[in-house]
């Protein structure tokens, strides 16, 4: 037991399935008289549909039915919808025009649905697609957000004037300028975020099943969040009963906020499924996945820090342009608002921040959340002008942080943009960080590198975050359509053993191992004897999915409560048990005792007892289980410092990452061994934005030019370092197991950390992310040249 | 048209008949039902749907299922012999070398190809080795761990 609770590195009850190839992916499911999908994309990034001709492609073998656009609205279903309103500066929701599930009129980016070919085999279906004519009428794209908001820029919707979804504003303005007046010293700053391909190795899949004689639906899907699925196609798209769909998200292989969305295919997969009355299936190939699985980032930032003449911030002004893709994705809105603006204050007491956002509409795949969502942007321009303000004041980067960080003994600290942080210790972590990183001797480390020609640069990234999403009248009163609250439920059989169900989803993070061990360690049940159930409407009473580093905040908080019920109700069976009042009975180690005797009853006996009830108490009910549900206070906000330290070769510019220290605060921790693993996949992905990935358009045609592995470069085994992951434990304050979430951490602080790395290593900030080879040998050689002109 | 193919999956002979432009990893996923391999990508990039054929991995999305006539194929669900797990499943598990589990069977497969080669790899060695396997969760971290504890149980 004791190697099982909350603590240990209990290796994971998943890995059986998956090592041994035994894993269940919605692509390998296949239902008795499946038919299969393929659409037929826009080659276009913006154009007006003339004709549709599907007389050959109908006669195709194997086709069962085709359906365009006219068929969809002819049935009336609803477009997809975005789930935050957002309420731009003069108070006025969003514009957020129709998004159908296949397009009608007009195509809006590269990939864009045109027509579904339903047919007996997948071959049958591509070839039937392919046999498909359109004619289009060729418009002028626009694909990034400067060109769109220029007068004169092709109009992408004509419900969004300008292209533009909103304009929005956060923070004090006039605190923020009456600080800037008065400032000492001010550094200024312009930055790109990337746009980025989320790309998790399982593409997205859906079976789309309908049974006439119940009529009911189900949805086999890679979602993480399976029940709001099911409330969106119901209440939104369909108009059906939630009691009649079922949402099933089996294994699902990564997401990283890509599979959050509602999209238009397994929409397409249901709606067909239930016209033909025949499963209907759909699996992305990885060329759909870049085209159409929701993008992340693509911001385009100025950023301006107020210094007094001591080094203390004054405040911070940030104008960013963030670029919505075609359409405004489920939670897209939320994204470059109040998952960022509110963030901007990092871990610093600057007392005056004010944010303008324009989230602009483009020819372009839609964008949304991914890993660190908003965050991670945040971060990147509070730790870039930060470590830029110390360059130019020519002070030590972790002296201007330490000098400006909020105190462990301030919390809670309220900032200026709304949040409440709880708990931390973030010099501490920069210290320790520091120390795992010899940040003494990189002085001399770069000697050494420059002796062989090589130049050596450190950067620092002291990021927050907040996690544990979300207080659900805070995100109500913000716009969200949604309550963010986490249910969980707890069952015991007659024998003893355990079932667990949790409205969260895990597509990698391992819930049923954690959600485990924090119910064997609270109710004393041996791992082995639970089974962690989620993932499926039909069995999980209720939930709101995982994301936003939230399901042990929240669901793991639900399972908290539920576990308290039942304890409470144990001891009622307990004390009737040992003929003891039920107060001074006591539970401890999965065992019932009274106070101060040597009489017990396990758990075990209790659980049997409740279901065999043959002496038991008069005025309770048989049974033991126990459901609840958490509603958070606030936000957690995890926060620590990641340290890179890279070495480039100033003949091919390419970037060798020497050293990666992080140093976390996750509060208390589950699971170590997991949560390294979240960390070092965050590390990755952001190694991947700083030095490797971005999504690229054609500014001429829209096409997409990263549509494959060839193309847009994933992080690989030789492109990356091992990291020295450390932690520091500050517990959550507010939640029963002082838990604040891991998931997105790595994400958020890597660009930052590295970016600060390169730039100190070329001694410039004018280089954008990715810092390709090419780019950086740009960087030394325009140096070079400059030098030599002086 | 249809032509039949023969080979030995996992040490059991089977015979299909498919269509000609039937890929190694459609033969296995959809003909022979069985999904332990995975596709993650259309440009032979990703190494989710390794196998070995003949003994050594080949990537089985970009061979036709008709290349493999005669050949012996093994996929990761032919791994674990008489209920014991391969060093490298275990070292996958021990090492938490896996988190979605999607790119595992792949990885796994190379990882022991690569070991056959490199009985006694470098951390650089196995990097450079698994460059065609991408995973998206791990960080390979982890992965790096995994198949070096992986090789010295192999070499017993
Ligand atoms: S499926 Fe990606 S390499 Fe074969
Ligand atoms: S474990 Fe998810 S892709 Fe490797």
């Amino acid at each position: 037991m004791t190697n099982q609770g909350i603590g240990q590195s209990v290796r994971r009850k998943e890995d059986f399935r998956f090592i041994t190839g035994q894993g269940h992916y919605t692509d390998d499911i296949n239902r008795p008289g499946q038919l299969h999908a393929a659409f037929l994309r826009s080659p276009h990034a913006f154009a007006k549909i003339r004709a549709i001709r599907l007389d050959t492609a109908k006669k195709m073998p194997g086709v069962v039915a085709i359906y365009t656009g006219q068929d969809v609205a002819a049935d009336k279903v609803g477009g997809l919808i975005c789930g935050w309103t957002v309420k731009d500066k003069k108070g006025d929701p969003h514009k957020a025009p129709r998004h159908d599930i296949i397009a009608i009129d007009h195509v809006r980016h590269v990939g864009d649905q045109v027509a579904v070919v339903i047919a007996q085999s997948l071959s049958q279906a591509k070839d039937a697609a392919e046999a498909i004519e359109v004619d289009y009428d060729v418009l002028t794209p626009v694909v990034d957000v400067v060109t769109a908001l220029k007068p004169g820029a092709p109009q992408v919707h004509p419900d969004a004037p300008g292209n533009l979804c909103y304009d929005w504003e956060f923070g004090d303005k006039a605190a923020t300028e009456a600080a800037f007046a008065k400032a000492a010293h001010v550094t200024r700053i312009d930055l790109l975020n990337n746009r980025l391909s989320p790309n998790p190795m399982e593409p997205r899949s859906a079976i789309g099943e309908y049974d006439p004689g119940t009529d009911t639906t189900t949805v086999y899907t890679t979602s993480q969040n399976p029940h709001v699925l099911r409330l969106i196609l119901c209440a939104f798209v369909f108009g059906l009963p939630e009691h009649k769909v079922r949402v099933i998200a089996p294994d699902v292989g990564g997401g990283f906020g890509s599979k959050i969305f509602n999209y238009p295919e397994e929409t397409v997969c249901v709606w067909a499924a239930r016209k033909l009355k025949k499963p209907v299936k759909w699996t992305s190939d990885r060329t759909e996945a870049f085209l159409t699985d929701a993008h992340g980032r693509d911001h385009v930032t100025h950023a301006e820090l107020a210094i007094d003449k001591d080094g203390k911030f004054l405040a911070l002004r940030v104008d960013t342009k963030a670029n919505m893709g075609a359409y405004l994705s489920t939670f897209a809105s939320a994204v470059p608002t109040y998952l960022y603006a509110l963030l901007l204050a990092g871990q610093y007491t600057t007392p005056a921040v004010y944010a303008e956002v324009k989230a602009v509409f483009t020819n372009t795949t839609p964008v949304d959340a991914y890993r660190g969502a908003g965050r991670p942007e945040a971060t990147y321009v509070v730790e870039r002008i930060v470590e830029a303000a110390a360059r130019e004041l020519k002070m030590d980067p972790v002296e201007l942080r330490k000098k400006n960080f909020v105190p462990v003994d301030a919390f809670p600290y309220q900032t200026p943009v709304a949040c409440v942080y709880d708990s931390g210790q973030y010099a501490k972590a920069l210290d320790e960080a520091c120390k795992a990183a010899d940040y003494a001797g990189f002085a001399k480390r770069k000697a050494e590198s420059a002796k062989k020609g090589k130049l050596r640069g450190i950067g620092f990234c002291a990021y927050i975050e907040a996690c544990g999403i979300a207080p659900s009248s805070v995100v109500g009163s913000l716009g969200a359509g949604v309550g963010l609250w986490e249910s969980g439920q707890i069952r015991f059989n007659a024998t003893g053993s355990v079932f667990v169900y949790t409205g969260s989803h895990s597509h990698g993070q391992g819930h049923e191992t954690t959600f485990a061990q924090i119910v064997s360690d609270k109710l004393g049940v041996p791992i082995e004897n639970i089974e962690v159930v989620h993932g499926d409407t039909a069995q999980v009473p209720m939930g709101m999915g995982t994301y936003g580093s939230r399901s042990l905040a929240v669901g793991g908080s639900a399972l908290m409560r539920a576990a308290d019920k039942i304890i409470e109700k144990g001891k009622r069976i307990a004390a009737h048990l040992m003929e003891a009042s039920v107060d001074d009975v006591v539970f401890d180690k999965g065992t019932f005792s009274v106070k101060g005797t040597d009489k017990q009853v396990p758990m075990a006996q209790v659980a049997f007892t409740a279901y065999v009830p043959h002496n038991y108490p008069a005025d309770l009910e048989p049974g033991l289980e126990a459901s609840a549900f958490y509603d958070p206070v606030n936000f957690t906000f995890p926060a620590g410092v990641h340290i890179a330290e890279v070495e480039i070769d100033s003949d091919t510019g390419v970037t060798t990452v020497a050293n990666w220290v992080a140093v976390d605060d996750f509060g208390k921790v589950i699971n170590p061994m997991i949560v390294e693993g979240q960390v070092h996949g965050g590390i990755a992905q952001g190694i991947g934005q700083a030095l490797l990935e971005g999504v690229v358009y054609d500014k001429e045609s829209g096409q997409l030019l990263t549509a494959s592995f060839l193309d847009y470069c994933m992080p690989r085994a030789d492109n990356l370092p091992s990291y020295k992951v450390g932690m520091i434990e500050t517990p959550c304050p507010h939640n029963p197991l002082g838990v604040k979430g891991c998931g997105e951490a790595g994400a958020i602080a890597a660009p930052a950390a590295l970016m600060n790395a390169i730039t100190d290593a070329l001694g410039t900030e004018e280089i954008t992310m990715p810092a390709t080879p090419l780019k950086v040998w740009k960087v030394i050689q325009s140096r070079h040249l400059a030098a030599a002109a002086e | 048209m249809t032509i039949s193919v023969t080979m030995t999956v996992n040490g059991q002979s089977v015979t299909r008949d498919v269509e000609p432009r039937t890929l190694l990893v459609q033969f296995l996923r959809e003909n022979l039902g069985m999904t332990g391999t995975h596709v993650g990508c259309d440009t032979s990039q990703c190494g989710a749907c390794v196998v070995h054929v003949n003994g050594t991995s080949v990537k089985s999305c970009t061979i036709l299922a008709a290349q493999a006539q005669g050949a012996k194929v093994t996929t990761v669900e032919g791994l674990a012999q008489d209920g014991k797990l391969h060093p490298m499943q275990e070292a996958f598990r021990e090492n938490h070398a896996l988190q979605c589990g999607f790119c595992t069977p792949g990885m796994i497969m190379s990882a022991i190809d690569l070991v056959q080669r490199n009985p006694n790899p470098s951390e650089e060695t196995v990097r450079h080795e698994l460059e065609g396997n991408l995973c998206r969760c791990t960080g390979y971290h982890n992965i790096v761990k995994a198949v070096m504890a992986g090789a010295q149980a192999m070499r017993g």
